[in-house]
């Protein structure tokens, strides 16, 4: 048999599966539906993971690491020590604030201006403002600084607001665990209902099947239209789900920009990425096939001719 | 073509069908088996469709032991023996066309090739204009003629039918069983299984005659040398 003779029948095949799946739209249209919705739940999830994280991304950005001197270190000491710090390579920037003008601060905008009066010294040490750089903002980079600058024996506190990135962080982790285990039992799901959509299909051509070996029809020709069925059933399901996704992220985008104005953001709400569309069809295709494959190979052993 | 060597057919019901039935059927003859119901000549035509197995003993067709043929294989046996069945087994979703070109689909010939072959067949049988019509539009005497072209569209050496005439009128029956002559004319082993006596007698061929489930009579030599229906 040549190659163009196979990929002939293949394509009647492909076209035969396509036909009867046209056949019955309202019934094809439900279990497209079924996959579909399987599908669109972890991609939903991964669209979340993906904002999420990118959203934190820009509130990194924004991290600061205060570094608050012993209140008996000078300020040329203190400037000294800024300079250190901007030596390290994954710093971008550090601002000094002298304790004069950390008081000055503090009785302009604290509304305590009469108690401070009160002082007779200036309480308040030196402090650096150090802004780590945007790729090293990692909860673990910014951990990292906070022990190097803890070690100085100049310094008496390191104030990083990295606890609250560490448990987004964390949550993210949660969310992506529970995102490969919902995509894990939604893909068995998915696999069940082609299975099952296949065995019914096998059962309705039950008396085909049999006329169709008994004229020498193999196991893989009687098998091939199902499994372009189990594809075609995947590979739909998938396309459904991308445009599930794709609305979501349409409706969703103008009151996430909206809620970020607000905090004085502009991030917009992102979409899947084009890769992951891609492992989104490719995985409905292979979990179709891979149905219709079991289903197909349980069920058609059974159906004998019988004369 | 086919030999029968102490074949013997238990179905798993417990049923005896065939007790030690030995015969040689030659490349190119046609052969009649005749029987009561029952008798066996089911079980013999199963057997040499390879939709059964022999319990023991050995059935070899085509050159191939059935016994011993891998399942894989048993698709490429079946190109080669074609079958007709007393309710000819069609498709009724499918138009004549579609059925008649199943066992040309299930070998992957190519489409141009298939439609050649599909109108030859649909010709010899007297059909070529009904590809169209779908098999219960069709007379039965018209659809075991579809069941025909569909049992010779892909040239098998080898024949079978099961009681090809028994839903016909004897008009009817005589015009099939000539159609079946005709390809054994041009070469092709012809089995027939058939209860019709008086049809059987009258196209003058070898019988094989069961009782419960053995060989009761071969009347290969003792028929008149000279077939007057010829």
């Amino acid at each position: 048999m040549s190659l163009g003779v196979a990929g002939g029948w293949h394509m009647q095949a492909l076209l035969g599966s396509l036909g009867r799946l046209a056949r019955s739209p309202f019934a094809t249209a439900l279990t497209l539906l079924v996959i579909a919705l399987a599908l669109a739940l972890p991609a939903a999830l991964r669209l979340f993971v993906i904002n999420a994280q990118a959203a934190s991304g820009n509130f990194a950005n924004a991290v600061d690491v205060s570094v608050y001197l012993k209140t008996d270190v000078p300020l040329a000491k203190a400037q000294q020590l800024a300079q250190a710090a901007m030596a390290r390579h994954d710093v971008a920037t550090v601002t000094l604030i002298p304790a004069d003008q950390g008081l000055e601060d503090f009785r302009r905008y604290s509304g305590f201006g009469d108690a401070l009066a009160a002082l007779k010294d200036n309480p308040l040490p030196h402090v650096l403002h150090v802004r780590p750089r945007a790729e090293d903002s990692s909860a673990a980079a910014l951990e990292s600084l906070r022990r190097y600058f803890g070690a100085w024996p100049e310094v008496d506190l390191v104030q990083v607001d990295s606890q609250w990135v560490m448990r987004f962080n964390a949550i993210l982790e949660v969310l992506r665990r529970l995102l490969m285990i919902a995509a894990a039992l939604l893909g068995v799901g998915v696999l069940a209902v082609i299975g099952n959509t296949v065995r019914l299909e096998i059962a309705g051509r039950r008396a085909e099947i049999e006329v169709t070996k008994l004229v020498g029809g193999s196991n893989a020709f009687v098998r091939r239209p199902f499994l372009y069925a189990g594809v075609l059933y995947g590979l739909g399901g998938a396309l459904l789900a991308w445009g599930i996704i794709a609305t979501i992220v349409a409706v969703l985008g103008e009151p996430v920009a909206s809620l970020a104005r607000l905090y004085g953001s502009r991030y917009v709400l992102q979409g899947l990425p084009r890769e992951e569309v891609g492992i989104l069809v490719g995985a409905g295709a292979l979990l179709g096939w891979l149905g219709a494959w079991v289903s197909a190979a349980r069920h058609l052993r059974s159906i004998e001719p019988r004369a | 073509m086919i030999v029968f060597d102490r074949v013997s057919k238990r179905y798993a019901n417990g049923r005896e069908a065939l007790v030690n039935v030995s015969f040689n059927i030659h490349n190119g003859e046609m052969v009649f088996l005749t029987g009561r119901s029952g008798a066996g000549k089911s079980t013999v035509l199963k057997l040499i469709a390879l939709l059964e197995r022999p319990t023991r003993g050995a059935v070899l067709v085509n050159g191939r032991n059935t016994q011993t043929l891998k399942s894989r294989h048993i698709a490429a046996f079946r190109r080669r023996v074609g079958v007709v069945f007393q309710d000819h087994k069609l498709l009724a979703d499918r138009p004549v066309y579609d059925n008649v070109a199943l066992p040309l689909a299930v070998a992957a010939t190519p489409l141009k090739e298939i439609d050649k072959r599909v109108r030859a067949a649909l010709d010899q049988v007297g059909l070529l204009g009904r590809e169209r019509a779908l098999p219960l539009e069709l007379s039965v005497g018209e659809q075991q003629r579809v069941g025909i072209a569909r049992a010779v569209v892909s040239k098998p050496p080898l024949l079978i039918a099961d009681e090809p005439t028994g839903n016909l009128d004897p008009d009817l029956s005589i015009e099939v069983m000539r159609l079946f002559r005709r390809f054994q004319d041009v070469g092709v082993t012809v089995v027939i299984a058939s209860h019709d006596h008086h049809l059987v007698r009258e196209f003058g061929q070898r019988v094989i005659v069961l009782e419960n489930g053995q060989v009761h009579g071969d009347a290969a030599d003792s028929l008149p040398s000279v077939v007057a229906t010829r």
